[in-house]
């Protein structure tokens, strides 16, 4: 129970953090993607169900402030998440690489998916320029991110699985 | 494959009900006016409150910072203000003159008038799209304060753009440089209609496109006023949008398009007004009072 309350509230403050404060922190327009860390982060500490329900809530709040269809970035981070609980049998904390790796595919899934589902079905076809533009700086400031976020993230869930064995 | 979990319903059971749900979801919101019903008032009461005081925390500190740099500058601008006053205040009283000069003709010539006053309300911005794809943002009143779906939002006397859902403490903004925003508009100096539409393709240069402005005659130019037309379904009549930036014929020979320079700062917008006339609102009191 204690751990949910946790996770709910972590994911509440990323949300708000992302949609405030990095919003003022933005380079050239292009503000880093919090809530694709924290979903993928929990996809491979916790496993494949904590990583598809984080990644609902992320995406489903996402979706009752600033979405236009209801539920499409719940999708959307949801799998993210559930993908990344395949890794969780290989992962073992300390190491950064396989974090950054995942985190970076993860931003990079979401950028291709959002471009795909609302941009290239009205046919707007400069995939390029979206590409360079949006996704990879989006990428690049995420990972400078994970670098920070992703030690906090691994220690709250480190002090929750130490209190509840 | 399955993981030894402590609830015993496997997890690609748990993603395929809930993909089903947002599919679901989706559907209903497109096809439908549903648009998170109650969903809307739970997260207003978890979140907005909060994000209200990020955001007067925010502006508290910004604030201390600008009185520190500002108090220079605001002294002598104070200097050129008081001489500007001086000027207008002459200048007003001519206007006025002719206003109840122009009144006087308009009801010889016994025309109804032509604008209504808009009644606005103050509103904070308190957040953006939390995405970079497009350009939402979330305004800190909602139906409690009367706001409803489609009232425009105006800022530096120009348009910023439309309501699109409401909460009860909150409303979701759309705007006009969104990627899915298309305005009705027409150039100030000859009426002739045009469509603007927002185009994150141009917004890094901080202009929209304008598109299908007819102009036989050839006469738009560089900094023409383009405001909101009289045939938009959901926005008043003559708001300023913004200036032509450049325009070419397009190929078909017959319409014209280019780009333009929206009139509001849309990187440090932090309060805007709510207009709360809807549209058909005023229409349908402009057609009662006759």
């Amino acid at each position: 129970m204690k751990r949910k309350i946790i996770v709910a509230l972590m994911i509440l403050v990323s949300f708000l953090l992302q949609s405030t404060v990095f919003k003022a922190l933005a380079i050239g327009s292009i503000s880093p993607n919090l809530l694709v860390v924290l979903t993928s982060s929990f996809g491979f500490m916790r496993g494949k169900k904590e990583g598809l329900w984080v990644g609902f809530f992320c995406g489903l709040l996402e979706d009752i402030f600033y979405g236009r269809l209801l539920g499409m970035h719940a999708v959307m981070y949801m799998y993210i998440g559930y993908v990344n609980g395949y890794f969780n049998r290989i992962f073992y904390g300390e190491d950064i690489k396989l974090p950054i790796f995942l985190i970076s595919v993860s931003e990079l899934a979401y950028g291709l998916g959002t471009y795909v589902v609302m941009f290239l079905m009205r046919s707007r076809f400069a995939f390029f320029y979206y590409l360079t533009r949006i996704i990879l700086p989006e990428l690049v400031y995420t990972v400078i991110l994970t670098l920070v976020f992703y030690r906090i993230i691994y220690s709250v869930n480190r002090s929750l699985e130490k209190n509840s064995t | 494959m399955r993981r030894r979990d402590r609830f015993n319903i496997p997890s690609k059971y748990v993603l395929a009900v809930l993909t089903f749900l947002c599919i679901g979801a989706m559907f209903l919101s497109f096809l439908t006016d549903f648009d998170g019903g109650p969903l809307n008032t739970v997260s207003n009461y978890i979140l907005i409150p909060v994000q209200r005081g990020i955001n007067a925390a925010g502006s508290w500190a910004r604030s201390r910072v600008d009185d520190l740099e500002d108090l220079r500058a605001v002294r002598s601008e104070n200097e050129e203000l008081r001489a500007q006053v001086a000027e207008l205040t002459l200048e007003n009283n001519t206007l006025l003159q002719e206003r109840y000069e122009l009144e006087d003709l308009r009801d010889l010539l016994d025309l109804e008038e032509e604008y209504s006053d808009l009644n606005t309300m103050a509103a904070n911005v308190i957040g953006k799209d939390s995405g970079n794809w497009f350009d939402m943002f979330i305004i800190d009143k909602g139906s409690n304060d009367g706001i409803q779906v489609d009232m425009n939002v105006i800022a530096d006397g120009g348009l910023v753009g439309i309501v699109t859902k409401v909460g009860p403490d909150w409303a979701q903004v759309r705007s006009i440089i969104d990627d899915m925003s298309n305005v009705s508009a027409m150039i100030l100096k000859n009426s002739d209609l045009c469509y603007v539409r927002g185009d994150l393709e141009m917004m890094t240069e901080g202009t929209l496109q304008l598109n299908q402005l007819r102009d036989e005659d050839n006469e738009v130019e560089h900094g023409d006023k383009v405001v909101t037309s009289h045939t938009s379904a959901k926005f008043h009549k003559g708001i300023l949008i913004g200036y032509v930036n450049e325009i070419s014929m397009d190929a078909n020979n017959l319409t014209k398009s280019g780009s333009l320079t929206p009139a509001v700062d849309f990187e440090h917008l932090t309060t805007v007004l709510v207009i709360t006339d809807l549209k058909q609102q005023v229409d349908a009191e402009a057609t009662e009072s006759e």
